[in-house]
C-alpha cells in the first residue's frame, strides 16, 4: 500500500475514535450542563448536609442556578460550612434562605434557593443566613416510632 | 513417590515465578527501546493501520449488536418496575463504565493479539529476530515496540467507538423500534452519565487493558517455540491469558474507581 494513502487511513482512524468520544462526552454525558459562565461564591452554613455532594446542583424554583462547589466542616460552630458558587446572571435578595431537598423521594440532595425580600443582592464571599439542614430518614423513623410507643401506652393507661 | 510430585510441583512455581519475572525485564527493555523509536514514528503510524484500523469492522459491528440487545433485555426488564424511560441511562452506563472497555479487550485480544503472536512467533521461527541482531539491530526497538504502542494507541480508540456505535444501537432498538420517549432517552443519559468519573474512568481501564493485552501477544509470540506447533500453542496462550488478565484487572479497577 502506498505510504500516503496508509498515513490516510491511520488518520481517519484516529478521527473515528476522537468522533466517538466527543459523542459519548456531548451526547450521553453530562458536559453540556456543566457551563463556563462566570461564578461568584456564597458560603451557607448547616447543621446537617444529609447525603449533600459537591458539585450537586443548586435550584431556585426548580431551575438549576449554580453548583455546590466546596463542603468543609467548622469546628469551632460545629457546622458544616458549604461554598456555593452561583452563575453570575441571577442576583439573588441578601435575605434569601437555603435549604437542602431531595430529588424524588430517595434521589440526589441539592440545594434550594428561595429568595428572600431584600433590596440588597449577596454578592461574592457574603453568608446565608437562614439554612434548613437535609432531613435525615433515619431521625424521621425513629420519632414516628417513639410517636408510635408514646400513642400506645397512652392509650394503654 | 509424594516427594517427586511435590518436587515437580515446587518445579512448576518456579518456572511460573521465573517466566513473570523474565516477562517483567522484557517489558522494561521494551519501553527502554521504544525511546528510540520517537525519530521513526512511521514504524507506528503503519502498525496502528494493521492493528487498528483492520479492528474497526468487528469492533463495530459488535458494538451494533450489544447495544440492541442492552436495548432490548434493559427494555423487557425496566419495563417490569415501571422505569422504561431510563433504558438511555442504562444502556449509557453499562458500555461506557463496564462492556465497552472489556469487550473491546476481549476482541481485540482475540482478532488483533493472535495477529501479532503469530506474526511475532513467525519471524522468530524464520529466524529473521536472530538476523536483525546479527546485523546490530535491537529486534525490540525495531519491531516489537512499534506494535506495542500502536496496541496502546488502538485500543482506547477502539474502545470508544464500541460505547458509541452501542449507544446508538440502544437507541435504535429503544426509541425507534420499542417506542421508549426519544426525549427521557437522552435527557436521563445526559444527566446520569458523568464525564470524568463514567467515561473517562472507561477510556482509563481500556488505555490499561490495551497495555496488558498488546504486552501479553507480544511476549508469547517473541517467547514461542520456533516450529508451527509452538506458534499455534502460543496463539492459543495469547487468548487465554490476556483474556483472564484482561477480566482480572476489570475487577481491580472497578473496586477501585466505583467504590
Amino acid at each position: 500500500m502506498q505510504r500516503k494513502s496508509l498515513d490516510l487511513w491511520v488518520g481517519i482512524f484516529v478521527l473515528l475514535g476522537a468522533a466517538a468520544l466527543m459523542f459519548l462526552a456531548l451526547k450521553a454525558g453530562n458536559m453540556s450542563s456543566l457551563s463556563f459562565e462566570q461564578t461568584y461564591s456564597v458560603i451557607t452554613k448547616f447543621d446537617n448536609i444529609g447525603g449533600l455532594k459537591p458539585r450537586a446542583p443548586v435550584k431556585s424554583a426548580g431551575v438549576v442556578v449554580g453548583r455546590v462547589a466546596d463542603i468543609r466542616f467548622d469546628d469551632k460552630s460545629y457546622q458544616a460550612v458549604v461554598t456555593l458558587h452561583l452563575e453570575s446572571s441571577y442576583k439573588f435578595p441578601k435575605d434569601s434562605s437555603a435549604k437542602i431537598l431531595t430529588a424524588g423521594l430517595l434521589g440526589e440532595q441539592y440545594i434550594g434557593l428561595e429568595p428572600g425580600g431584600d433590596t440588597n443582592n449577596l454578592v461574592a464571599g457574603d453568608r446565608i443566613k437562614m439554612t434548613q439542614s437535609a432531613v435525615v430518614l433515619e431521625n424521621l423513623i425513629s420519632q414516628f416510632l417513639y410517636s408510635k410507643a408514646a400513642e400506645g401506652s397512652g392509650g394503654e393507661k | 513417590m509424594i516427594l517427586d510430585t511435590v518436587a515437580s510441583l515446587g518445579r512448576l512455581v518456579l518456572e511460573t515465578v521465573g517466566r513473570v519475572g523474565y516477562a517483567a525485564r522484557i517489558f522494561f527493555a521494551l519501553l527502554g527501546a521504544s525511546v528510540g523509536l520517537i525519530r521513526r514514528p512511521r514504524l507506528i503510524t503503519d502498525q496502528i493501520h494493521f492493528i487498528g484500523n483492520y479492528s474497526l469492522v468487528i469492533i463495530s459491528v459488535s458494538g451494533l449488536f450489544v447495544g440492541f440487545v442492552l436495548g432490548w433485555q434493559g427494555y423487557y426488564i425496566l419495563n417490569r418496575y415501571g422505569s422504561e424511560q431510563a433504558l438511555g441511562v442504562m444502556v449509557a452506563l453499562s458500555l461506557t463504565r463496564e462492556l465497552g472497555p472489556v469487550v473491546t479487550a476481549l476482541l481485540f485480544a482475540g482478532r488483533a493479539g493472535t495477529s501479532l503472536t503469530a506474526e511475532i512467533g513467525l519471524m522468530k521461527a524464520g529466524e529473521q529476530l536472530s538476523a536483525m541482531e546479527m546485523m546490530a539491530i535491537n529486534p525490540l526497538q525495531r519491531v516489537v515496540a512499534p506494535r506495542f504502542w500502536a496496541g496502546v494507541i488502538s485500543m482506547p480508540v477502539l474502545a470508544a467507538i464500541f460505547s458509541a456505535v452501542g449507544v446508538i444501537g440502544g437507541y435504535i432498538i429503544g426509541v425507534r423500534l420499542i417506542g421508549v420517549d426519544e426525549g427521557a432517552f437522552w435527557s436521563q443519559m445526559q444527566a446520569g452519565v458523568d464525564l470524568w468519573e463514567d467515561i473517562a474512568n472507561g477510556v482509563i481501564k481500556s488505555v490499561v487493558f490495551g497495555f496488558a493485552v498488546t504486552f501479553i501477544a507480544l511476549f508469547q509470540g517473541y517467547e514461542a517455540q520456533p516450529t508451527p506447533e509452538g506458534v499455534a500453542r502460543a496463539t492459543t496462550r495469547t487468548v487465554v491469558i490476556s483474556s483472564l488478565t484482561v477480566l482480572w484487572l476489570d475487577f481491580l479497577l472497578t473496586a477501585l474507581m466505583f467504590s
